[in-house]
């Protein structure tokens, strides 16, 4: 195994524990924001579409894949923080009058 | 269209390899660590209402920091292409968001995971092809599993958004052999997987790999019916998660690893969640025949036992109740008949009376949807109480009122063991004084079973549309 790979496996198990301990603690109430959010986090794979398409290899197909790509996880990212935003926004509190 | 070919001409000019796991410099690998951790603290300080929006502030700073430390990253070295999606994507994803109801959300939520795994999914495909059969088995590896993860969820929530969107058709479909078929197709799809890592070089092994998951994300979603959703758009959340996870793998990034892990695991519970409060397995959703209701049996349960009332006697009821607790189902986004609560609730408030909803975790077409469609009609978040809140309240409750809701309120489900939804958790609205169910007819629901509590003594029929109904009873109670 390298050790990249080794340090990857660490990276993930930790990781999917750690969401595991802070989304059970999210209120039932907040499910719909919290399946938005993390959705628009796990759109950093844009920062993978980019790197691949802008290092432009050796063939057209990659780049036209990799702008597909950097496209359809913007949508998700720039689409995701907004929704979220704009559902949270509704909860408020018993108004003070 | 010059312009175009002028910089399809600079893009094949300046192609060159660039080696694969390209050390990155330190000032990136340190804001990507800085992200995950705004990544974590923004879930984190999701866990309240009134932290929440904080939390969507942390994502999108970490969001904004990667990128633009992405974009500096010596090995881009052409901006023309990234610009183009950038612009595309800002121009179409910002209609998307802040134009779309929101009893469409889940539907929404649906196309925004089927983007986000096309993406895993084309990066995928795209190092295959970039650096093809010179890649160490383990990566081959992961790139079966991005894109296996990805094509499979991009289509599968398609389907999904197109159920919801009521485009296909929401009943459940099933055939003879559906099972197999799935399962024969999963199976194909997987040896596809291992045949390409076996004999990357071969042409015609990725074409057929992509294919066979495309389809088995289709013929696994499509027989699924509405009344699953929840579940189901939990658990392409998790499969997207997973699959930006699979491509952090492939790319030897671990910020991606952390950022797919995380919704990985939310999806996860959150479908958990849901089975759990639906009493299935996820076996069961996914590929359990729904069972046959036994009709016929409504006549003995309801016969001669319904009362029905008008909004005139529910005004009365109301006008003499101190504590009232509102039981809103998915019938009742489907009457539009959210706002029309909102303005009961704030009616039945400035009576001094006290209102609490009581809310079922499957109640909505996704989790928490039911709460986002009332925090919209303006009812203050700290009287929408979840289910194991509310439960122990119902007996010191005057008046409930369910609209739009059926099976979450079957005491058959506690009561009776022999009862196709036996043991599935229910809001225990017979316990309160008195019941008033809004529903059109007594017609069963996704269940397909009757539903004991019609017939109950101190249950109450008022057989109208739900925001009809709510309208009316509002007109009734400002004469009182």
């Amino acid at each position: 195994m390298s050790p990249s790979l080794e340090s990857n496996l660490f990276v993930f198990a930790l990781a999917a524990f750690l969401g595991y301990e802070v989304v059970r603690r999210v209120s039932p109430q907040l499910h719909t924001p919290l399946m938005s959010l993390t959705n628009a986090i796990s759109a950093i794979s844009v920062v993978g579409a980019i790197a691949v398409t802008g290092a432009g290899h050796n063939t057209t197909m990659v780049v036209v894949l990799g702008t597909i790509a950097v496209t359809a996880s913007m949508i998700n990212v720039v689409g995701g923080f907004l929704m979220t935003d704009r559902m949270l926004k509704m909860f408020k509190k018993r108004k003070s009058n | 269209m010059s312009c175009f070919l002028s910089i399809t001409g600079v893009v094949a000019a300046a192609v060159r390899l660039v080696p694969h796991n390209a050390t990155m410099p330190a000032y990136v690998i340190m804001i990507y660590l800085a992200a995950a951790m705004l990544f974590a603290l923004s879930l984190k300080w999701l866990s309240s209402p009134k932290t929440a929006r904080w939390g969507v502030l942390a994502g999108e700073i970490g969001m904004a920091a990667a990128i633009i430390a992405t974009l500096f990253l010596p090995e881009v070295r052409h901006y023309d292409w990234i610009a183009i999606a950038f612009l595309i994507a800002i121009i179409a994803a910002i209609p998307m968001a802040l134009l779309i109801p929101m009893t469409a959300v889940p539907q929404q939520i649906a196309l925004f995971h089927a983007f986000g795994a096309l993406a895993a999914a084309l990066v995928g495909t795209a190092e295959y092809y970039a650096h093809g059969s010179s890649l160490g088995t383990s990566t081959l590896i992961a790139i079966g599993f991005e894109s296996l993860l990805g094509y499979l969820t991009f289509t599968g929530s398609l389907v999904a958004a197109g159920k919801l969107q009521e485009i296909l058709p929401t009943q459940p479909m099933n055939y003879p052999g559906q099972n197999v078929l799935s399962i024969s197709i999963l199976s194909a799809s997987v040896i596809a997987g291992a045949m390409v890592v076996i004999i990357p070089a071969n042409p015609l092994v990725f074409p057929i790999f992509i294919a066979l998951c495309l389809l088995f994300g289709v013929m696994l979603i499509l027989p699924i019916g509405g009344g699953d959703m929840p579940t189901v758009i939990a658990l392409l959340n998790s499969y997207a998660g997973l699959s930006a996870s699979a491509m952090g793998f492939v790319l030897n990034n671990k910020l991606l690893i952390i950022g797919g892990a995380l919704e990985g695991s939310s999806g996860f519970i959150l479908a958990m969640i849901m089975c759990k409060a639906m009493n299935r397995s996820f076996i069961n959703v996914l590929f359990g025949q729904v069972q046959a209701a036994k009709a016929g049996k409504s006549d003995d349960i309801y016969g001669g036992n319904i009362k029905s009332v008008n909004a005139e006697e529910v005004a009365a009821i109301l006008d003499g109740a101190r504590r009232v607790a509102i039981v809103p189902g998915y019938g009742l986004a489907v009457a539009q008949a959210q706002h029309a609560v909102g303005q009961l609730f704030e009616l039945l408030e400035s009576r001094s009376v006290d209102v609490q909803f009581g809310i079922h975790p499957v109640a909505g077409r996704m989790p928490g949807h039911m709460n986002v469609l009332l925090a919209e009609a303006n009812i203050p978040y700290d009287h929408l109480m979840e289910m194991d809140r509310i439960n122990p309240e119902f007996e010191n409750m005057d008046v409930v009122i369910v609209n739009g809701a059926n099976d979450v309120v079957n005491p058959d489900a506690r009561d009776n063991p022999n009862s196709p939804i036996a043991g599935m958790p229910i809001l225990n609205v017979d316990k309160a004084g008195t019941v008033i169910v809004i529903k059109r007819s007594l017609s069963p629901g996704f269940a397909g079973i009757p539903n004991p509590l019609f017939a109950a003594k101190n249950c109450l029929m008022y057989f109208a549309d739900g925001k009809k109904a709510v309208l009316d009873i509002i007109a009734e109670l400002e004469k009182l």
